[in-house]
């Protein structure tokens, strides 16, 4: 029998991850159950005083803000995702097409958020045009609000829906489709009722990798948002960096974990159902 | 064959322009001689401005550029040896440690880059480009794991077997067999890598100290600024140098393949 060389293999990658992951999650969890230092980092006492600042109606305001933003923009990444992704894979240029997804997809995430600021910004494009319209006259505030947030996330996000969406629809069998309306079925019905329920890896996969950035998401809110429609990610941000409540910061990141935890359990599950 | 609709095709339309229409508008504005959005004729003074007057924001091109290659070549090299032993062999804990390699994939940045930072405060480590390239090795071995695995798995595990068979040393058998026939999968990878490296802002902007700015937290700063007609002529040179490296990595794999 040969020496198993396995473990010499993965040594590496053990070592680096439970050194600068696992460790610094499980620093964080704890932290999340102690008491606030004087000068930021924390007291050595178990506490639960971090947890009970959550329930601030303050707080709760944010929770639900950044509830309202994931489940509005994923659900209308999904529904523009759909149909682009259907029209890629069904389409004889896919690769041509699939560039003209991927280059602005590649461009740097602040560029992309920064072309935005350019157009809606008060002295923006879309400002200067209508000023020299005459239809008003003058500047209008288009930014730092939840729309102008949804709006920059949907632009950001969205080709990590179109990606999974195109792999499995290239995969699936269109003769499905045909015997379907061979058998009496209108295209539209056939399409909902074949494709649909054969993609779902794809579309909870695509679910997945859209919900999960945008509920941590806080460059955006950070750059076209108000203080009126922070998200999660910029309550961690200030308690870390500004006001230094570590504590709090740490049960902040606790909650956002264990939301995205769920949304993974759900996901693998669905997988296993399907391999029943 | 059914065809694709008129209705995907309208969204796939307006999808596409959705995508490409902000890019334009700095494409344009960058040759706009006015500071504001309003066209006032041609003009290169912004990316003159850019290329002779911008030294803080090419040393954080050079800080971004350090970091991507430095990080991106030990991630490599890290997960590249844990695909090969999460591909073909079997042991103890294999499962968890697979498990632990999802971990930085499914987290939001913003988890990893705040606990890395609670981490870093509490080993006393002070914030510099060092703390930088540890972040960014640690997001980039699961791309790097998994692009591998994806090639390895291409392959059956009889051929390192014949190799042992003929004689082969373990190390004979890395460096002629395994090597070679994963190197596609290695160098799409190490580009992978280098890519987010460079692209990263979430997690960077927790582990950065005074002095360690990157590209990404460069341009952040002067986006809170408000709009500058630099960082036109910047997104420009950018989004130059990804359609370039999206269509050289295209061809560059294609022929790694090939050959």
């Amino acid at each position: 029998m040969r020496r198993n060389y396995g473990p010499i293999y993965v040594a590496p990658i053990t070592f680096w991850l439970c050194a600068f992951l696992s460790v610094p999650l499980l620093i964080t969890l704890s932290y999340s159950f102690m008491e606030k230092g004087l000068y930021g980092g924390v007291e050595l006492h178990f506490s639960l005083a971090a947890y009970k600042s959550l329930l601030n109606t303050a707080v709760l305001k944010v929770l639900l803000n950044t509830i309202i933003i994931a489940v509005a923009s994923t659900t209308i990444i999904v529904i523009l995702a759909l149909p682009t992704a259907y029209y890629i894979a069904r389409s004889s240029k896919k690769n041509i097409l699939l560039m003209l997804i991927i280059i602005p997809f590649w461009t740097n995430f602040l560029i992309r958020i920064y072309a935005w600021i350019a157009i809606l910004g008060s002295n923006g494009l879309l400002n200067s045009f209508l000023l020299s319209t005459g239809l008003i006259d003058s500047h209008i505030q288009f930014l730092y609000n939840r729309y102008a947030i949804i709006l920059v996330i949907i632009y950001t996000t969205i080709p990590f829906a179109i990606f999974p969406l195109y792999s499995t629809i290239e995969k699936f069998d269109f003769s499905l489709i045909e015997a379907a309306m061979d058998l009496g079925a209108s295209k539209k019905r056939a399409l909902w009722e074949v494709m649909i329920p054969n993609i779902r890896t794809g579309i909870i996969t695509a679910v997945l990798f859209t919900f999960i950035p945008i509920f941590g998401n806080f460059a955006v809110p950070q750059l076209v948002g108000g203080t009126s429609s922070w998200m999660l990610g910029n309550l961690i941000v200030r308690e870390l960096n500004i006001t230094r409540n570590w504590p709090l910061a740490s049960s902040i990141s606790v909650v956002l974990t264990s939301v995205t935890m769920i949304g993974v359990l759900f996901f693998m599950r669905s997988q296993s159902k399907k391999e029943l | 064959m059914t065809k694709p609709g008129k209705f995907s095709l309208g969204v796939f339309s307006f999808v596409t322009i959705f995508l490409h229409i902000p890019l334009a508008i700095l494409v344009i504005s960058s040759f706009n001689s006015s500071k504001s959005m309003r066209w006032e004729g041609f003009s290169l003074k912004w990316y003159h401005e850019l290329f002779y007057n911008s030294e803080p924001l090419w040393h954080s091109f050079y800080n971004s550029f350090i970091v991507a290659i430095s990080s991106a070549i030990v991630a490599t090299i890290i997960g590249s040896l844990g695909a090969i032993g999460l591909c073909w062999y079997n042991f103890r804990m294999k499962k968890t440690i697979q498990a632990l390699t999802f971990f930085p994939i499914i987290l939001p940045e913003i988890i990893i880059g705040v606990s890395i930072l609670i981490f870093f405060n509490k080993i006393g480590l002070n914030l510099s480009l060092l703390t930088i390239f540890l972040a960014h090795v640690t997001f980039n071995i699961p791309f790097v794991l998994m692009t591998v695995m994806a090639r390895l798995e291409e392959f059956d595990f009889s051929i390192i077997e014949a190799a042992y068979d003929l004689g082969a040393s373990e190390f004979d058998m890395l460096i002629r067999v395994l090597l070679p026939i994963s190197m596609p999968g290695i160098v799409a990878g190490l580009l992978l890598a280098v890519t987010l490296s460079l692209e990263d802002f979430v997690i960077t902007f927790f582990v950065a100290g005074p002095g360690s700015s990157t590209l990404p937290l460069h341009i952040f700063s002067m986006i809170r600024f408000g709009v500058s007609p630099t960082i036109n002529a910047l997104s420009v040179v950018i989004i130059a140098g990804t359609a370039l490296l999206a269509l050289s990595t295209r061809n560059l794999y294609s022929s790694l393949l090939k050959s």
